[in-house]
């Protein structure tokens, strides 16, 4: 909470009232995003200075009403009652006056220091509503400032107000007669105002609760006057009811609403002075097509498409654009570590390099997911966002999903691309608490783009020629899987949990701002950098203790110490009476060594002529002395011979790193962790370097490509790539196409990286959920990787074959479930109280 | 449920066509589903309009005076209705 020293004003609103532009707009780029303790609701807060000081500002979640039955609702509500802000700006919908006055009527009843900031009013005027913003101010007795959100207009208007507001706080001048409800009322009152403590309680809004049966409204009362009392009144209310509904003939909770309605309706017979009736908006032609039945899905996949192409593959290419950026930070970073020794480096050396590395897999991807948050937030903000949900709910509903998973499910990557961080983020919006668990368990199982270098891989070794084939298998297989395990958990697992009806409003389709945008689009991806990159960096560095520890036995040290050495002998007695020897021997060996082995990256790394010779100028003056070494002048003959006896040196420092590297690999702690797995995985095909690889992974998916690449070292100069290597080393060890596929069906299983279940860790606030989302793919994907490679080996079959009938099977598993099956039936709901005290919200003023 | 209901069912919301509109006569929901309709503007009285189903059918889209609201065609069978006189 901000400490108090100036004023603290927080918005309410309904949904799609404009709120957050209202609140970007009054508060400047000075705001941030917290979540309200104990639950995942987003609680954005920020400050702005007028002349008499500061003024905090809180974003309350958009809501219809403050009934206490959803969760934004009960943040809401909670918040107004505990903090008691010292004004509230209510966001209306000029558009759409009519409902948005029952939310201003129940805040007036709450009592709280209202500011009407009458927003939209150039929506409202293109449909030909006058709202006569005077009027209203004197109808309702609050104070009323026009604004225009989304053009920036109305800031200091409605600063002004909120400034004068705050000075004075008065009895609510809204008030609705409820007619033969109000003897109940005003009898509740009474009782509630004899008990000291009550004062700082909105009372007739509490007597109004505990005749509709607000359990909220009850567990307020039970903090303030105890448990007994409270129950008293309970009861008492609850003969008021009996007698009510008895002689009216109408529950009370419709009464009120039917009250509230028709004072609002009398109102607004003043304030909205002209209607042109029956002209379709905009919105309303633009969705006779982009809704109508046979142009829906079509216009649909068209716009995924387009996100696919323009941030995965548009944005992929960018990345060849910024990676020479890290590759610089890198050399830069390598630049400063202290230098390489000749068979082993120093620590901090391996160890910086190591978590700059990690650090630069990451951040490679950040074009994209910029490209790829903006566009979201294109869609969301325009408005098409809901109608998807709208177009898939019925599919998404019979596999126990909801149509609002659409966006956590792009995010995580349909099709390819995409993380599973934001996209188990994004499940916040969900309103049924079942298809939100199921969305956030199966969300992981969609193609980040870090599965994709291993797809890639093996496709590259082991399918040359169904690449194609391959990776749409791939790409649409995630979605084949994640919609019958979602089946599957929602009919056993999650049956118990709370559902909730798809009850949605389709906003209006508005042009969203530039800024609205980009400044989504940047919270976004720093929410990534944030929560991704501390997670990756510091499972990086226990990756790497893992791989380094215990080391090799000294023995072995000594071993690869000696061959060490003779191969330095030999280059020095080669160098015997040469020219340079003096250049390349003795405290220069090492130097020379490093100075060879960068000069050869960069000459590789150059680009065209005019590259090659900025390299050449950049170690000309790095150092003259060792320059004529590794590019011998014409004619030098002594300089040609060291030169190739460097050469022969190099490479057998290479050789003699690479087994030292891969001995202590096979010693170290995960190498002795992956031959333990042995046994298990041998079914899947997985040896221990796959273990390890895969091991790995789990700290974040890139390194399990890295990971393959140190194990499957080259031999010489490095020519070779990692898929041809690899090949050769897993051909030769008798593997085939079918381990490939039982690699890939498992990594598309696998469970979800650490960054990802922290964050489902977040979402759920529970372990026990994390610990299912990492135990149960792990579980499903070994099962299935070794029921395909032991059936597949026993018959013989080829991988496209074994592919083949994993994703058609799965197809025809998807049909006959989707069409057969009775979907899985709501969860009624339990009464609210019981949910709420699991989740209480700690800023209620206690007894 | 009240038992004076007629032997034939009264038509519901699901039973309106694209294009029809009718005028809510009581909502048969209760808890959330009815406190969220009310909330839509969907009050016993009020006139609403039949816009169009998805693609599969199945949600609905309504409209309510400047409202377009999308439902299950489970929560629209929970709306009973009435012809619109006015």
């Amino acid at each position: 909470m901000p400490e108090r020293k100036g004023i603290l004003v927080a918005l309410a609103g309904q949904q799609n009232a404009g709120k957050s532009t209202l609140f970007n707009l009054l508060t400047g780029a000075r705001q941030h995003v917290a979540n309200y303790p104990g639950v995942t609701v987003d609680k954005k807060q920020g400050r702005y200075s007028d002349r008499e000081g500061v003024v905090y500002t809180v974003d309350l979640p958009g809501t219809y009403s403050l009934s206490p039955f959803s969760m934004e609702e009960r943040v809401a509500r909670e918040f107004l009652l505990g903090e008691r802000p010292d004004v509230v700006v209510d966001v209306l919908d000029a558009a759409n006056l009519h409902r948005a006055l029952h939310l201003t009527v129940q805040l007036s009843e709450m009592q709280q220091n209202l500011v009407l900031a009458l927003n939209m009013m150039d929506v409202a005027a293109r449909s030909g509503l006058q709202v006569d913003a005077d009027r209203l101010a004197a109808r309702t007795g609050l104070p009323v400032v026009s604004t225009v959100g989304n053009r920036g207009k109305g800031r200091g208007d409605l600063r002004r107000a909120v400034r004068s507001a705050a000075g004075q706080r008065g009895p609510s001048p809204l008030r609705v007669d409820y007619g033969p409800l109000e003897a109940a009322i005003q009898e509740l009152e009474r009782q509630l105002s004899s008990w000291p403590g009550l004062e700082e309680l909105p009372l007739r809004w509490l007597a109004l609760g505990l005749l509709q049966g607000d359990t909220e409204a009850v567990r307020l009362l039970r903090q303030h006057m105890g448990r007994e009392a409270a129950r008293g009144l309970q009861a008492s209310a609850g003969r008021h009811i009996q007698v009510f509904e008895a002689q009216e003939g109408v529950d009370t909770g419709d009464h009120i609403t039917r009250c509230r309605d028709e004072a609002i309706r009398g109102l607004l017979t003043e304030v909205i002075r002209s209607q042109r009736e029956g002209r379709p908006t905009l919105t309303q032609r633009v969705d006779r097509i982009v809704l109508n039945r046979w142009i829906a899905p079509a216009f649909l996949v068209l716009t995924v498409f387009l996100i696919y192409q323009i941030s995965i593959v548009w944005g992929y290419e960018l990345t060849n654009h910024t990676w020479p950026l890290l590759a610089g930070l890198r050399e830069w970073v390598a630049g400063l570590l202290p230098d390489a020794g000749f068979l082993v480096d120093p620590y901090t050396r391996s160890l910086g390099l190591w978590l700059v590395d990690s650090a630069n897999t990451l951040l490679n991807y950040v074009p994209i997911f910029l490209i790829l948050f903006a566009l979201i937030a294109l869609i969301e903000d325009s408005g098409y966002m809901a109608r998807i949900a709208f177009i898939l709910d019925k599919i998404l509903h019979r596999f126990g999903l909801h149509g609002q998973s659409t966006l956590p499910l792009i995010l995580g990557g349909v099709f390819a691309g995409g993380c599973a961080v934001p996209g188990v983020m994004a499940t916040k919006g969900i309103p049924d608490q079942r298809a939100r668990m199921a969305t956030i368990l199966t969300v992981p199982f969609m193609n980040c783009l870090a599965k994709v270098p291993l797809y890639t891989l093996l496709l590259g070794i082991f399918f040359p020629g169904e690449k194609t084939l391959m990776m749409f298998y791939i790409s649409t297989m995630t979605l084949v899987f994640a919609l019958l395990v979602s089946r599957l958990l929602t009919t056993t697992v999650l049956r118990g949990q709370e559902t909730s009806p798809f009850i949605m409003e389709l906003p209006r389709y508005h042009l969203p701002t530039i800024t609205g945008v980009l400044r989504r689009a940047f919270d976004r991806t720093g929410q990534y950098i944030r929560k991704v990159g501390t997670v990756v960096l510091a499972v990086a560095v226990v990756v790497f203790v893992l791989l380094h520890f215990p080391g090799l036995p000294k023995a072995q040290q000594a071993e690869f110490a000696a061959r060490a050495e003779a191969a330095v002998e030999r280059f020095e007695n080669a160098l015997q009476g040469n020219a340079y020897a003096a250049a390349a021997t003795g405290a220069n060996l090492v130097p020379l060594m490093n100075y060879y082995t960068d000069y050869n990256r960069a000459k590789l790394n150059a680009a065209g002529a005019e590259g090659s010779r900025r390299v050449a100028e950049r170690f000309q003056t790095r150092n003259p002395d060792f320059y004529p070494l590794v590019k011998p002048p014409p004619g030098d003959r002594d300089a040609r011979k060291a030169w190739r006896e460097l050469r022969v040196l190099a490479r057998e420092r290479k050789s003699l790193r690479r087994e030292m590297r891969e001995q202590r690999i096979v010693q170290s702690v995960l190498g002795s962790i992956g031959r333990g797995l042995e046994p298990i995985t041998r079914f899947a095909g997985f040896d221990w370097k796959i273990n390890v690889a895969l091991l790995s992974s789990f700290a974040a998916r890139e390194s399990s490509v890295a990971t393959l690449g140190v194990l499957f070292q080259p031999d010489e100069d490095g020519n070779a790539t990692l898929e041809e290597r690899m090949g050769e080393e897993t051909r030769a060890g008798g593997a085939t196409a079918l381990l490939a596929v039982s690699m890939i069906l498992f990594f598309a299983l696998y469970p979800p990286c650490l960054a990802t279940t922290l964050m489902v860790k977040v979402q759920t606030d529970s372990y026990r959920w994390m610990v299912f989302s990492i135990v149960f793919p792990t579980a499903l994907g070994l099962t299935v990787a070794s029921l395909v490679y032991s059936i597949g080996t026993a018959v013989g079959a080829t991988g496209l074959q074994a592919m083949s009938a994993v994703y058609w099977g799965a197809v025809i598993l998807l049909l006959l479930v989707g069409l057969l099956v009775r979907p899985p039936q709501p969860t009624p709901l339990r009464p609210t109280g019981e949910r709420n005290h699991r989740r209480r919200l700690p800023f209620m003023g206690g007894a | 449920m009240a038992p004076d209901t007629p032997a034939s069912t009264p038509p519901t919301l699901n039973d309106l066509r694209p294009g029809r509109r009718a005028r809510v006569r009581r909502h048969r929901a209760a808890g959330p589903v009815r406190q969220r309709l009310l909330d839509l503007g969907i009050l016993p009285g009020t006139c609403i309009a039949m816009v169009r189903s998805a693609p599969l059918n199945d949600p609905v889209e309504i409209r309510v005076g400047a409202v377009s609201v999308t439902l299950r065609r489970h929560e629209a069978r929970t709306i009973e209705v009435e012809a619109d006189d006015a």
